[in-house]
């Protein structure tokens, strides 16, 4: 899918062979006797699953997967069959579907059931009832949930940081200990932790490269492909890092010859709009989503969305020297455990160091977590810094709920409404 | 040679033209009923802008003479409308030769009594439209060609044997498309030339009054002085037709907008979202407007627009066409209505039904159960208008609210239960704000393409005066 068959560029193949590697850990999972623990994105303790040599399956991304390979609908309908309501969470749906049908993960591979449910409750409240589905489907898996309180105060006191890290000690890790064999060894996850700070600080580089003009990258599309490695259990790896060494020196490269993003028609030759995009992409249609944007020479300079799995602009990282309570702040810190406030200055952020010309929303129909508050969102910013913004309503992984025409036509106007704009500015500069 | 500029707006249910001159003055606007065929919906509307664009130049020229002389005044009017007729009647001709064809090949085994009775139908409906247009001004009324001819059409149908009835409907339908579907370019000239004979005709035979005493022609005293006139009139008129007849409207540039935008045979720099030419042209008719609510046969929208006229923000509905044109369309099918009745009918409601769904799919259902529960129709119908602009003002809500001055424009603008549903909830929600809603509301989209099209749409914006057309604004 997508970039990769444009141009295969040496971190493409890196990512490839990283993903591949795990889902053929996960096949053999039984015969090697490694344990497997299924978890979410935002807020993943990756790093202490890989402590207990367990291998991590995130229910989200097989979905979003199976909706890119087109077989999101037919899952989505076993789960209706089984009486799951039409206005759940389409990726609980389609990972529910696919459990129904076989449990053939997104590479073919069958996935082996779970040993453990970790949950790190990070926001939204769907994931707890997800779990509690899947515990029925798996009466033997461990159960262990991490309580991530909000940041609603806006920010992360050393009570909170306290709270949490006593769950681990109480709760998460001996839960771990007893379902993996493996003893909790800190330096080992010191040593993991080493190397998700190095990643976090690549991938920070890369999402600052769009500041330049024209960006090299697509912060959205193409981003989605590269917080894949971060985002699905590599961040403590050393292959990780290297991927996004890579990843950002062939991207120094392209600056270097001044060239756009690649999109899955090749290069992008102009840009003329620069925005900024709040809200998860449409994967049932990720394509012809993609191209309304391209073809319009529009470029996502940030995203709120590559920064579910963990938000690194504003410093923070993974302290080796302090581990679980560094596992503590990353929970809270993720953008789904933000409040709104702390959102809005984050976005008007990108808005203003990326100069972007608009800020979009995608509404994602069903995902109450995301978009409870998004328009209060959009009107402040529009407020503040008056630019022009749009409004576009889609859905993760049901292809019901995406109208390829509906959306079109929002865009188009929108986009041309932005012209208008530029051309008025422009006049008005003379 | 002047130059003039054209904008197309090809709605879901109709389309839209309306010609500009270099200063953005309305000089010909055209509406058609969309067919399938979104080309010659445009070409129809196109065709009907450039005519009245020549009857507004003649009119100019005339300004004078009409300003002063009610009778004047009357011959135009009393022109344009029998220039449509002589149009219709046309595509009359047309529709009754396919009839008869579509009749004579049909398998039915009662075949040659269908055409018969196929002649008779015609027979009866050809003069009763010709005095519809030529004495009671039908040609003003808004109708389009398919909804003429179906009402009268079906009325006779329904005198038939009951056994002919499906057979005469089925050669109806199969016949009307095509025939609507067909682009007939008119020669202006002979056309106007024509109207007045048939008007000659009709002043001639003006009396001084009816015997029986009965309110006919004579009545009116513009009708009385036209009696003694009418000779007059056309002579000055003659020079006029010839000069304006022949001048050339020339469409210097164009822009297409619409649901059905992406249809028209333009470049693709023509064509611009109807999102921003509804607001251009709201704004243009009333400068200061701010917020404009537009409600089109498919999709609804809410727009806030600055100073210029350019789109600030907007929200439109989602993906189906429930609370939009097309589901009052619906509703008057699923009551045995026309669509013009629909708003009046609701304006007769004691109280408002509640109406759970504004889903197409689902109202009818609920519609019937409501009625079998004993309510009344103008109560659910005022229900389903209310919804509708529930839904509407849901929309403003989420795009930032309404803003003084708010101008609604787009085809349901027309109805008068959802105007009135529309000004009462704009005034709770938002307090005393100035609401233009201007009877040309549906030509919004058209007005603000063609001035697109004299900007060249990258060229010369913000532009400084709009003129304003004249005509019945209600605010
Ligand atoms: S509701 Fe939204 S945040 Fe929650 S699991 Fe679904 S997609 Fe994720």
């Amino acid at each position: 899918m997508a970039p990769q068959d444009v141009i295969k560029e040496r971190s493409m193949i890196l990512q490839k062979e990283m993903i591949e590697g795990l889902f053929n850990d996960l096949e053999k999972a039984h015969e090697t006797g490694k344990k497997v623990c299924y978890t979410f994105v935002p807020g993943n303790l990756s790093e202490l699953i890989r402590t207990f040599d367990m291998l991590p399956v995130y229910p989200e991304i097989n979905a979003l997967q199976s909706a890119m390979r087109k077989k999101s609908a037919a899952y989505i309908k076993e789960a209706e069959r089984h009486a799951h309501s039409e206005d759940v969470c389409t990726y609980v749906k389609c990972d529910v579907g696919m459990l129904m049908k076989g449990n053939i993960g997104p590479t073919g591979q069958k996935l082996p059931p779970p040993d453990i449910l970790l949950l790190s409750y990070t926001g939204c409240f769907t994931f707890m009832k997800w779990f509690e589905t899947l515990k029925r489907e798996y009466p033997n898996a461990e159960v262990v949930m991490i309580h991530t309180p909000y940041q609603e105060g806006g920010k992360m006191t050393p009570e909170m940081i306290n709270y949490m890290v006593k769950q681990m000690h109480e709760e998460v890790i001996p839960k771990m200990e007893r379902v993996s064999g493996v003893k909790y060894d800190e330096n080992k996850l010191k040593k993991i932790l080493e190397f998700s700070k190095e990643a976090e600080d690549w991938i920070t580089k890369i999402f600052e490269t769009p500041k330049h003009k024209p960006s090299p990258i697509d912060a959205y599309f193409a981003g989605v492909y590269y917080i894949g490695p971060i985002n699905i259990g590599f961040r403590g790896t050393p292959e990780a890092v290297e991927y996004y060494k890579e990843l950002y020196s062939e991207i120094q490269e392209r600056i270097r010859l001044g060239l756009g993003p690649v999109t899955p028609e090749g290069e992008m030759k102009e840009e003329k709009f620069r925005l900024v995009v709040e809200g998860p992409p449409n994967w049932t249609s990720f394509r012809e989503f993609w191209k309304i944007f391209y073809d319009m020479g529009a470029v996502i300079v940030a995203s709120s969305y590559t920064k579910v799995g963990g938000v690194y602009d504003l410093g923070w990282r993974h302290d080796p020297e302090k581990p679980l309570q560094s596992l503590a702040e990353y929970c809270m810190n993720c953008y789904t455990n933000l409040n709104i406030p702390q959102r809005i200055d984050l976005l008007t952020k990108c808005i203003e160091e990326y100069q972007a010309d608009g800020y979009v929303t995608n509404s994602i129909k069903s995902c109450n977590s995301f978009s409870a508050g998004q328009l209060a969102m959009m009107r402040e910013i529009e407020d503040k810094l008056e630019i022009p913004v749009g409004f576009i309503e889609s859905d993760l992984v049901d292809p019901r709920y995406f109208s390829y025409s509906n959306i079109k036509n929002r865009l188009e106007s929108y986009f041309q409404m932005l012209s208008q704009r530029k051309m008025m500015e422009a006049e008005e500069a003379h | 040679m002047k130059k003039y500029y054209l904008g197309i707006d090809l709605g879901s249910t109709t389309s839209k033209a309306v010609i500009v001159n270099e200063t953005d003055e309305i000089v010909g606007r055209g509406i058609t009923n969309t067919r399938a065929n979104y080309k010659v919906a445009a070409d129809i509307a196109r065709e009907q802008a450039i005519y009245d664009a020549r009857f507004n130049l003649i009119e100019k020229k005339m300004k004078e003479s009409i300003a002063d002389m009610p009778e004047f005044k009357t011959y135009m009017k009393d022109l344009r409308s029998v220039f449509q007729y002589c149009q219709f009647r046309r595509r009359m001709d047309s529709l009754a030769d396919m009839l008869i064809k579509t009749a004579s090949e049909s398998t039915h085994p009662e075949k040659d009594t269908i055409v018969e009775r196929l002649r008779a139908i015609i027979a009866v409906i050809r003069p009763q439209m010709r005095h519809e247009f030529i004495h009671e001004g039908l040609g003003s009324k808004n109708q389009f060609f398919r909804d003429i001819v179906s009402e009268k059409y079906n009325s006779e149908v329904g005198k038939m044997e009951p056994k002919f009835y499906e057979p005469l409907m089925l050669a109806f339908d199969k016949s009307i498309t095509p025939i609507e579907n067909e682009m007939v370019e008119y020669n202006f000239k002979d056309l106007v030339l024509e109207a007045m004979d048939i008007l000659e005709e009709k002043y001639k035979g003006l009396a001084d009054m009816q015997e029986d005493g009965s309110k006919e022609d004579w009545y009116y005293s513009e009708m009385n002085a036209m009696k003694n006139q009418y000779k007059k009139i056309g002579h000055t008129l003659h020079s006029h037709i010839e000069e304006i007849a022949d001048e050339e409207i020339y469409i210097a540039k164009m822009v297409g907008t619409g649901y059905g935008r992406a249809l028209l045979p333009f470049p693709e720099d023509c064509i611009k979202s109807e999102i921003l030419c509804h607001a251009f042209g709201a704004h243009a008719v009333f400068p200061n407007t701010r917020t404009v609510l537009d409600i089109g046969g498919q999709d609804t929208k809410a727009i806030q627009v600055d100073k210029y006229g350019l789109v600030t923000s907007f929200h439109m509905n989602d993906r189906c066409a429930a609370g939009c044109g097309r589901y009052l369309g619906y509703i008057a099918d699923e009551f045995g209505l026309s669509l013009n009745e629909l708003g009046p009918e609701a304006n007769k409601a004691k109280k408002e039904t509640t109406i759970c769904s504004t889903c197409t799919v689902f109202a009818g259902a609920e519609i019937k159960e409501l009625l079998h529960n004993g309510e009344q129709k103008p109560d659910i119908l005022a229900g389903l208008h209310k919804s509708i602009v529930q839904r509407a003002m849901s929309l403003i809500a989420r795009s930032g609210g309404v803003k003084n001055e708010f101008t609604f424009t787009g085809g349901v603008a027309r109805n008068e239960a959802v105007l009135k549903y529309v000004k009462q909830m704009v005034i709770d929600s938002y307090g005393e704000v100035t609401m233009n809603i201007h009877t040309d509301s549906i030509f919004m989209g058209a007005l603000g393409g063609a001035m697109f099209a004299r900007r060249n749409i990258s060229a010369d914006l913000p532009q400084g005066t709009m003129v304003r057309e004249t005509g019945g604004e209600v605010s």
